[in-house]
C-alpha cells in the first residue's frame, strides 16, 4: 500500500501552522490515489490527535528527546521508522529550518531526490509530480522522481489547512526512534518576537534598502502598530543590519500572505517576491515608477517614502 | 587545516524578471543577453570562511572545486584571487543537464580524490535551482556530519563551532571534523580580490578532471540519469493591474491611498 507521510512541526505554542497545510496537501494527493495520510510530530499524543482532527488518517507522536534539537540528523531515524511502519512512498515537510535540513538528508540517505520549495503537487500515473519555484522565483519547474521514495518540501501558504474536526478518528501511536546526532547543540537564541508573528499577521509592512537609514524602521513600526500587523524587511535591509534576519521576507526568509502587504522602498526582486507574492493586496511606496514592486501592486504611491509614510500614518489616525 | 570549498557558476540571480527567458521545449534557461554568469553569491562567503579558518588555525590548504562548463573556470579563479590555493574544475560533456543529486555524487568523488580534508564548505544553496541539497549530499556520501546555513564558523582544528540561522533565531552547534558546513549570507561580505591577487591567481593551477577521472559510471552521470527528472520549465505569468495613486503632493497621495484602502476595507 502506498501512502503519504507528513512531517508536522511543533512551535512554542503547539503545532506550527505549516503542519496543517501539509496535511491538506496530503489529503489532496490521497484523493488522487496516493494512499493514506500518516502524520508525525515530535510531541505528545494529544498533539498527534490534533493532526488527526486536521485530516490525517494516522498520527505518530515521536517522543525521542533528540528530536528537540530540530536537526535533520536527529529526525532521520524517527522518519525512517515511520516510513517503514506506514509504507509511505511520499514524504512531505515544510520549507522551514527543519525541512531545509531534513529533506536533503532524508533523500540522500534513501538514494532518492527531494524537490525543495514545492508550490503545487499532483499524482500523475500513480506517481508524484511536483511544481517548484526555481531561479529565485523567476521560473517554475515540474519534476518527478526516479527512485521509489518521493520526498518534497512545501512552501508555506501553498495549501489551505482544513478546519479542525474533533469528530474525525484515526489511530495514534508513539515512537521513540531517534538518535543522538553527531552534531551537538550548544545553545539556541530565539529572536525576540514582539506583537503579531510575521507569518500570521493580516497586515505586513516591510522596508527595504531604499529606506537609506535603519531608524526609518521606527516609522514603519508605528504604521504597523496602527494596522495591528507585523514589520518585515528585504534581505538587503537585513544584510545591512537594519532589521533582524528573522523578519526577512523572501526566498531565504519568511513566506507571508497577508490581506495587505505594504512594501516601502523595496524594488521587488524575484527573491523578495518569492516570499510575498501570495499576499491578497500589495501596496508599493517607491520613488521609482518602473520598480517591479510597483508593477505587481494593487495600489502604488510613486514618491519619497520620507514624506508619504508620515502622512499616511496621520491619515490613518484621522480615519480612526 | 585543509579545507575544500565548492563553488558554482550560475546565471546572474539579479537578472531582472523581464530579461529572464526559458526555452520550454529544451527545458533550459536562455542566457540573458549581455548579462555574464556569476559565482553563486553564497560561495564567495564560503570561500571567505575557508580563508579565515585557514589563517586562524595556522595554515593548511584551501582547494576550490567547481563542476560546470568551461566558463566555470572564472568562478574558480575568483576564489583563487580571494586567496584559495588550488583549483579543480570538473568538466565533462555528460555533466550537461545533470541535477543537484548527480552533482553531489560527482563532487563527493572529486573530494575523495583530493584526499586529505578537515572541512568542506559550500553555499547554503545555488541561486539557479534554489535547491540547497548538495551540502547534505556530500555529508551522506562521505559519511561525515553536516551543519547547514551557517552565520559564523570557528574551529580549533579538531571540531567546528557554528552559529546556524533558524527561522526564528539562531542555534549554536558543534561538530567533529571532518564535516560539511553550508554558509549563508548572514556570514557577511566576502573580501573583494585586489588586482595584484587577480594576477597571482592567474599563475595558480587549475586541474581539470573528467567523469572518467572521477570513476563515475555511465549510469551515474548524464541527463537521462537524473534523480529528479525535469518534466517542464516555464516562467509563471504575472499580470500588472496597478493603480498609481494620484496627487500633487506626497501628503495628498497619502490621503488618497488611505481613502482607497479604507474603501477596500483593508484598513
Ligand atoms: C539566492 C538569493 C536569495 C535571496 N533571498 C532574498 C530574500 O529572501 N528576501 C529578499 O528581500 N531578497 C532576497 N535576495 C536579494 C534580492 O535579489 C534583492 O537584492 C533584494 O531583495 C533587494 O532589496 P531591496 O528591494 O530592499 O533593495 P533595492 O533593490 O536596492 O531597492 C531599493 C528600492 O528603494 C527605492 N527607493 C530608494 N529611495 C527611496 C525613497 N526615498 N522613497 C521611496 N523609495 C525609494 C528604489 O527605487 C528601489 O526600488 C536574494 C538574492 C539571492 C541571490
Ligand atoms: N556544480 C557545482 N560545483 C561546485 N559546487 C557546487 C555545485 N553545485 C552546488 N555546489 C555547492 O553546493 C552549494 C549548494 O548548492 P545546491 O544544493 O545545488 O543548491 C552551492 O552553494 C555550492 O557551494
Amino acid at each position: 500500500m502506498p501512502g503519504i507521510l507528513v512531517i508536522a512541526e511543533p512551535n512554542e505554542g503547539g503545532i506550527a501552522p505549516v503542519s496543517f497545510e501539509l496535511i491538506a496537501a496530503a489529503r489532496q494527493l490521497s484523493s488522487e490515489g496516493a494512499g493514506n495520510v500518516t502524520a508525525l510530530i515530535a510531541g505528545s499524543e494529544a498533539e498527534a490527535q490534533q493532526l488527526i482532527a486536521h485530516g490525517a488518517d494516522a498520527a505518530i507522536a515521536a517522543t525521542n528527546p533528540a528530536l528537540k534539537t530540530g536537526l535533520g540528523e536527529a529526525y532521520l531515524p524517527a522518519v525512517q521508522a515511520a516510513i517503514e511502519s506506514s509504507g509511505a512512498d511520499i514524504v512531505l515537510m515544510g520549507q522551514t529550518s527543519l525541512g531545509r535540513d531534513l529533506g536533503p538528508a532524508l533523500a540522500f540517505a534513501n538514494k532518492t531526490a527531494v524537490a525543495m520549495d514545492c508550490v503545487a503537487l499532483a499524482i500523475a500515473g500513480g506517481r508524484l509530480r511536483a511544481t517548484r519555484s526555481a531561479y529565485g522565483g523567476n521560473a517554475r519547474a515540474e519534476v518527478t522522481w526516479k527512485a521509489p521514495l518521493q520526498v518534497a518540501t512545501v512552501k508555506a501558504k501553498s495549501f489551505d489547512a482544513l478546519e479542525a474536526d474533533s469528530a474525525r478518528s484515526g489511530s495514534v501511536s508513539t515512537s521513540d526512534a531517534g538518535a543522538d546526532p553527531k552534531v551537538k547543540v550548544l545553545g539556541v537564541s530565539k529572536a525576540e518576537s514582539t506583537g503579531v508573528r510575521l507569518e500570521d499577521a493580516p497586515v505586513v509592512v516591510s522596508g527595504g534598502r531604499g529606506l537609506g537609514d535603519p531608524s526609518a524602521f521606527g516609522m514603519l513600526e508605528e504604521l504597523t502598530g496602527l494596522l495591528h500587523g507585523a514589520t518585515g524587511a528585504s534581505r538587503a535591509a537585513c544584510d545591512l543590519g537594519w532589521y533582524p534576519p528573522s523578519q526577512q521576507v523572501g526566498l531565504t526568509g519568511k513566506t507571508v500572505s497577508p490581506d495587505l502587504y505594504i512594501a516601502v522602498a523595496i524594488s521587488g526582486a524575484s527573491q523578495h517576491m518569492a516570499g510575498m507574492a501570495g499576499s491578497k493586496n500589495i501596496v508599493a511606496i517607491n520613488k521609482d515608477a518602473d520598480a517591479n514592486m510597483v508593477k505587481v501592486s494593487k495600489f502604488a504611491v510613486v514618491d519619497d517614502y520620507k514624506k508619504v509614510v508620515p502622512a499616511l500614518i496621520e491619515e490613518i489616525k484621522k480615519l480612526g | 587545516m585543509n579545507i575544500i570549498v565548492c563553488v558554482k557558476q550560475i546565471p546572474d540571480p539579479e537578472t531582472p524578471a523581464a530579461s529572464f527567458k526559458v526555452d520550454e521545449a529544451a527545458k533550459k534557461v536562455i542566457p540573458a543577453q549581455g548579462i555574464a554568469p556569476v559565482v553563486n553569491p553564497f560561495d564567495p562567503q564560503a570561500t571567505e570562511a575557508a580563508l579565515r579558518l585557514k589563517d586562524a588555525t595556522g595554515g593548511g590548504k584551501v582547494t576550490v572545486i567547481s563542476l560546470g562548463a568551461d566558463s566555470a573556470r572564472d568562478a574558480i579563479k575568483h576564489a583563487l584571487a580571494m586567496g584559495a590555493d588550488e583549483g579543480v574544475l570538473l568538466s565533462d560533456p555528460s555533466f550537461d543537464g545533470i541535477d543537484n543529486f548527480q552533482t553531489a555524487v560527482a563532487l563527493s568523488k572529486a573530494i575523495e580524490k583530493v584526499g586529505e580534508y578537515d572541512l568542506i564548505l559550500a553555499g547554503r544553496s545555488a541561486a539557479d535551482w534554489d535547491m540547497g541539497v548538495v551540502p547534505a549530499g556530500l555529508g551522506q556520501l562521505l559519511g561525515i556530519p553536516v551543519v547547514t546555513i551557517a552565520k559564523a564558523i570557528e574551529s580549533d582544528g579538531s571540531s567546528v563551532k557554528v552559529e546556524r540561522v533558524l527561522d526564528d533565531g539562531f542555534q549554536s552547534v558543534e561538530a567533529p571534523l571532518p564535516a560539511v558546513v553550508s554558509v549563508s549570507n548572514e556570514f557577511g561580505e566576502p573580501r573583494y580580490p585586489q588586482l595584484r591577487q587577480i594576477m597571482l591567481a592567474a599563475k595558480k593551477t587549475v586541474q581539470v578532471w573528467s567523469a572518467a577521472d572521477l570513476g563515475l559510471g555511465a549510469d551515474e552521470t548524464g541527463e537521462p540519469n537524473r534523480w529528479l527528472p525535469l518534466e517542464a520549465l516555464y516562467v509563471p505569468k504575472v499580470e500588472s493591474n496597478v493603480e498609481i495613486i494620484e496627487g500633487d503632493t506626497p501628503e495628498e497621495k497619502a490621503h488618497n491611498l488611505a481613502l482607497k484602502l479604507r474603501a477596500a476595507k483593508l484598513i
